[in-house]
């Protein structure tokens, strides 16, 4: 009984087939760091301390696009919902201890989760898709940025600043490091081992099947846009942290570099393929590119246009690659 | 509760989606330990119907009561909940996720699955590969095992053995029918009367939204089927098939149009040589997967083939993209018409589609010219509807017409067909093969692949089968009859002859 | 149409809140800023009809402007055509990768943004010695008037719109786009050459960019490096207002240029309404979701 199995020329271990582009990103990340030693011997603790603070918000606005772009959608709205919980975050801690800096910065948090549930409820049930819904909201949470500070202010004390610009358990090891490890790990290990992060990926993979596989597909989406709002709020108290202050306009940047980010870690702009892992790894590469432009005497102006083509010429040889696999 | 009463009642369902009415008040009752049949032409109402039995779509009246209790099924997860589980056409299996990692999502056990995949034939299926490396039939039957695991009280098919190899059917039937023993149901959606007669003990027929008959199927009821089924049309139609002498098609002497040489691609497709003739109807039998996609796909230029040559009117050629066969006289009809159709689009966009560079003088198109082929190639094919309308609105049946009319306005040496008549009903099944011959009498070639062996005869004068991407029988259509087809796919020719 | 109505009703509602603001004067000032914008969302129509998308449009906008503005002192139909150059470039390399190499057009344009405005940058400390300045017909091009009121760029405008809207439905390039936003497959099927359709329509988006940005710099006379960057959102929400699906397949440029003129017109009622910045950012986002939100029920209802 003969059924026309499918079959494939040279099979690489299941492992590093399934995993290949995380593996590769992680590579990268370890080639650049070898790279960045090589033109500047005396990198250093306090280097990598200045890395993990700039890669920090980056890393965290791609977890908040990844686990929205994971169930098929896209969220524009991540840079303004960290430019807002920055600023409100600097706002209310400029005169209060540590204490109670956490508990802002828990309050903020749920802000945060509100936020992302509001956004997530009006692109279910408008209908419309969510990157026109996002891209009016960031329109809206911009403004509401703005009206909480009109310019850059506010402050965080000391303490709380340096749970991220500290370096406590050793000076190779950066709080900031550990913050975003702790962070990601907490949400994203327990929520990919459940159904509900099977149904993420379902409903980005395909959602007509997960729907008719009785995934609720409607909570599943407003969920993601949740989370996507809590990793947006962490990330603009990871701002907080580590410039002190509170900028309206701080998150301009971060949502399509974000978005940018996820692709060069892996994930998929089409929905139900990648992980967290890739990322990560690809938002410390992107910040660390300026930071060899100045080590190796290049105009830092030129970091835009290597980022660019670095994720120009990533995207084309992803493009090439699903080619190559299609017409096998 | 007697023996007798229905496990499943549904009364006066009704549904519209805008002006369009899909259901208008349709009946069905199910008896526990039934096999029941579900017909109807394309459009008639069985998807909708099944729709909302699982939950997928609300109606906008009537009743569905489970063993006597009238329930409100508001989601597929309901629907479960209630027992009643569906196998779709489309299996509702997520791409990237392995198999286990499906399981899983909908609360499936594993080892249940396992076992009715080992009743089924298929045990060797790998859990953890991603269910898009797997092939269609693997699919299938994966997604029956899972809805036999959820032992439901009412299973619903819809068109399973469509897409899968004939021993394959007859094993689902009888892991299948065995359900009966144990008081639990099932609801046969198929276009296959042969295997409606076989299988189920009744048969419900909806028309136009509507049930119009109960019948019990039996050899020879058939007939009573297909009446109820077209309706009124039936009796004109089976009186003038009655009556249509069997058009001559080209005597197939001379040169060949198109010829095959040793043609290899992909795993599939090992050796085919064959060659077809003007005015010849050449059929394709093959069981699923044995070569027939890769043979087709090559002909039609989407593919490279890996070995042999591809001859046009005597002269070598390679196509690198759809573009170049086209301009050789070779189109493509694809089994899935959504393959080939614009949907958003009006049904003059998509036949003239192919023609749009011709039409364009200075640039613009050349409406008068456009709107006379378009409208010869609707009239010529009977499309039941008007040139603006938009063709994702049209039925199955016309919608297939919409894609063999973009060839017929474009012209063709040519025509590749593959499974045309898939999922369509039989009116439409019976227009087409009609326009097939008369093709073929006016001096065009197709070669037509279909899974409907019994159909082939119908079309064809000669029939190719292809066993293990090999041609291993040719016969002339006069002596190709299902069984002797079916012996050939699975490649026992070498014992039938002789 | 439902959008002109919307149009009107904006109108009457900016007539309302100040009597006698609807004149010949406002009219001109409306057209002026809404052309730029117009054009830009010229080329965003015709890549969205094809289900993708650009995001370099702005900087490409800013981009042309900028090194027309350089060179304006070798010439000014060469500086003109220099600058029209970088947006032809610039969409050439968007639809190689989009077309050819089959990235996602999302993430292909945003990274090509990145390079324009790194690349902007680095050119504007390196290569340019003297102030940058607009060509006086430029200038003429983006704020003059004819008659009184109809401005100049209007003259560019209306022309640019009639060739598309009748590309659009009556030439092939045109059915090709809508059908490779439907169904792209079937069209490859049906012996289309999608590639170089893509690229060709990329460029053009391109092209037209650099048109917008030219005219742009005219408006405002002067040409920076943040020139037309607040103009990137706008385009892709005047498309989707004007009725374009977002998914491609459907929809065409007139609905856009109404979005184009609402968004313009909008922005004036919130700027009379004398409202902060940050109030004046959330109605206009509020209000755009108000719009996709009406389009999406209407469009479903049918």
């Amino acid at each position: 009984m003969v059924l026309g199995r499918v079959a494939l020329p040279f099979v690489p271990p299941r492992f590093v087939r399934r995993h290949g582009w995380t593996i590769g990103v992680y590579a990268l990340l370890l080639a650049s760091l070898i790279f960045t030693v090589a033109i500047h011997p005396t990198y250093g603790a306090f280097d990598i301390k200045s890395l993990a603070l700039g890669a920090l918000p980056l890393a965290l606005a791609a977890a908040a696009q990844t686990v929205v772009v994971l169930s098929g959608g896209i969220d524009l709205t991540v840079g303004p919902l960290m430019a807002v919980t920055n600023v409100l975050a600097a706002r209310a801690m400029l005169h209060s201890n540590f204490r109670d800096a956490l508990l802002i910065a828990v309050l903020v948090l749920i802000l945060g989760c509100a936020a992302g549930a509001f956004n997530g409820s009006i692109v279910v049930f408008s209908r419309v898709p969510d990157i026109v819904v996002t891209l009016a909201m960031s329109f809206v949470w911009g403004g509401v940025a703005l009206l909480i500070l009109e310019k850059p202010g506010g402050g965080a004390p000391l303490d709380f600043q340096n749970l991220a610009q500290e370096t406590t358990l050793s000076p190779w090891v950066p709080n900031a490091l550990i913050l975003l490890i702790v962070v990601v790990a907490a949400v994203w290990i327990p929520l990919r081992g459940s159904r509900l992060g099977l149904a993420l990926y379902a409903i980005g993979s395909d959602r007509t099947a997960a729907h008719a596989s009785g995934v609720n597909v409607p909570l599943v989406r407003m969920l993601a846009y949740t989370l996507s709002g809590v990793f947006a709020a962490i990330g603009g108290l990871a701002l907080t942290m580590t410039t002190g202050i509170g900028s309206p306009l701080s998150g301009s940047f971060y949502t399509l570099s974000g978005v940018a980010t996820i692709v060069l870690g892996g994930v998929s702009l089409a929905g139900g393929k990648g992980g967290m892992l890739g990322p990560m790894a690809a938002a410390f590469i992107l910040t660390l590119i300026p930071a060899d432009l100045i080590f190796l005497g290049i105009d830092p102006n030129y970091g835009q246009v290597i980022q660019g083509i670095v994720i120009v010429l990533v995207v084309m040889v992803g493009g090439l690659a699903t080619l190559r696999r299609k017409s096998a | 509760m007697s023996e007798l009463s229905p496990l499943l009642e549904v009364s006066g369902l009704s549904k519209r989606f805008g002006p369009v009415i899909a259901l208008r008040s349709a009946d069905l009752s199910v008896r526990p330990g039934e096999v029941h049949a579900l017909m109807g032409a394309n459009g008639a109402g069985k998807s909708t119907l099944v729709k909302v039995l699982t939950g997928v779509l609300r109606p906008d009246g009537g009743t569905v009561a489970l063993r006597g209790k009238i329930r409100v099924i508001a989601s597929p997860a309901e629907a479960r909940r209630a027992g009643l589980m569906s196998v779709y056409q489309d299996p509702a299996l997520i791409p990237d996720l392995t198999v286990l990692q499906n399981l899983r999502l909908t609360g499936t056990r594993a080892e249940a699955v396992r076992r009715w995949l080992s009743e089924l034939g298929m045990s060797d299926i790998d859990f953890g590969v991603l269910t898009r490396d797997l092939p269609p039939p693997s699919l299938r039957l994966l997604d029956l095992a899972r809805a036999l695991a959820a032992e439901p009280d009412v299973l619903l098919l819809d068109e399973i053995t469509a897409a899968l190899p004939a021993d394959l059917t007859t094993r689902v039937f009888d892991v299948v029918g065995r359900r009966r023993e144990k008081g639990r149901s099932v609801i046969f959606i198929s276009h296959r009367l042969a295997e409606v007669s076989v299988f189920c003990d009744r048969a419900t027929v909806l028309r136009d939204g509507e049930t119009v008959g109960v019948v019990e199927p039996a050899r020879g009821a058939e007939a009573k089927i297909v009446d109820l089924m077209l309706g009124p049309v039936a009796a004109d139609v089976a009186q003038a098939e009655a009556q249509r002498a069997p058009i001559r098609s080209g005597d197939g002497s001379g040169k060949s149009r198109l010829e095959v040489r040793n043609l290899q691609a992909g795993s599939m497709l090992q050796d085919v040589s064959f060659t077809v003739r003007p005015g010849e109807v050449v059929g394709v039998a093959a069981l699923e997967g044995q070569g027939q996609g890769e043979l087709f796909d090559c002909l039609a230029g989407v593919r490279k083939p890996d070995a042999g040559q591809i001859l046009v009117e005597g002269r070598a050629t390679s196509f690198r993209h759809p573009y170049d066969a086209i301009h050789a006289g070779l189109v493509l009809v694809p089994a899935d018409r959504m393959q080939a159709l614009l949907r958003q689009r009006s049904v003059r966009e998509n036949i003239a589609l192919p023609l749009v560079s011709r039409l364009t003088r200075w640039g613009l198109i050349n409406l008068r010219s456009e709107r006379r082929r378009v409208k010869q190639a609707i009239e010529r094919l009977q499309i039941d509807t008007r040139a603006q309308a938009q063709v994702r609105r049209l039925s199955g049946g016309n919608q297939q017409k919409v894609s063999i009319a973009r060839w017929l306005a474009a012209g063709f040496q040519t025509l590749l067909c593959f499974d045309p008549t898939r999922g369509i009903d039989i009116g439409t099944k019976r227009q087409i093969y009609v326009l097939v011959r008369e093709l073929a009498a006016a001096g065009s070639s197709i070669l037509l692949f279909t899974s409907e062996l019994a159909e082939i005869p119908l079309a064809c004068d000669r029939v190719i089968v292809l066993f293990g991407g090999r041609v291993v029988q040719v016969l002339p259509a006069n002596v190709a009859d299902e069984s002797t087809l079916l012996r050939a796919a699975h490649g026992l020719a070498a014992e039938a002859a002789g | 149409m439902v959008l002109s109505l919307l149009l009107l009703l904006l109108v009457g509602v900016l007539e309302a809140i100040r009597p006698g603001a609807v004149t010949p004067n406002w009219f001109r000032t409306t057209v002026l800023f809404a052309a730029p914008l117009g054009i830009l969302a010229a080329g965003q129509t015709l890549v969205m009809l094809t289900g993708g998308i650009d995001l370099s449009v702005a900087n490409v906008a800013t981009a042309a402007a900028y090194i027309m503005a350089s060179n304006a002192r070798h010439g000014d139909l060469q500086a003109v055509l220099l600058g029209l150059a970088v947006g032809v470039a610039v969409g050439l390399v968007n639809g190689l990768g989009i077309a050819v190499f089959q990235a996602q057009p999302l993430i292909m344009t945003l990274g090509m943004a990145l390079v324009v405005t790194g690349g902007l940058t680095v050119y504007s400390q390196f290569a340019v010695t003297s102030v940058p300045s607009v060509p006086g017909f430029i200038h003429t091009l983006g704020a003059g008037t004819v008659l009184g009121f109809v401005p100049v760029s209007l003259l560019l405008w209306a022309p640019i719109a009639v060739i598309i809207v009748v590309g659009l439905g009556r030439t092939g390039f045109g059915r090709l786009l809508y059908a490779i936003g439907d169904n792209a497959a079937a069209c490859r099927l049906a012996g289309v050459r999608v590639w170089q359709v893509r690229l060709v329509n990329y460029t053009l988006c391109g092209l037209l960019s650099a048109i917008a940005g030219l005219v742009l710099a005219g408006t405002i006379n002067t040409a920076d490096l943040g020139l037309a960057n607040t103009f990137l959102l706008p385009t892709v929400a005047a498309v989707v207002i004007g009725g374009t699906s977002i998914f491609g397949g459907s929809g065409n440029y007139s609905g856009t240029i109404i979005g184009a003129l609402i968004l313009t017109v909008l922005n004036s009622v919130l700027t009379l309404l004398d409202a902060p910045e940050p109030i004046k950012q959330i109605l206009y986002g509020a209000i755009i979701l108000l719009l996709a939100t009406a389009y999406t029920r209407v469009l479903s209802d049918t």
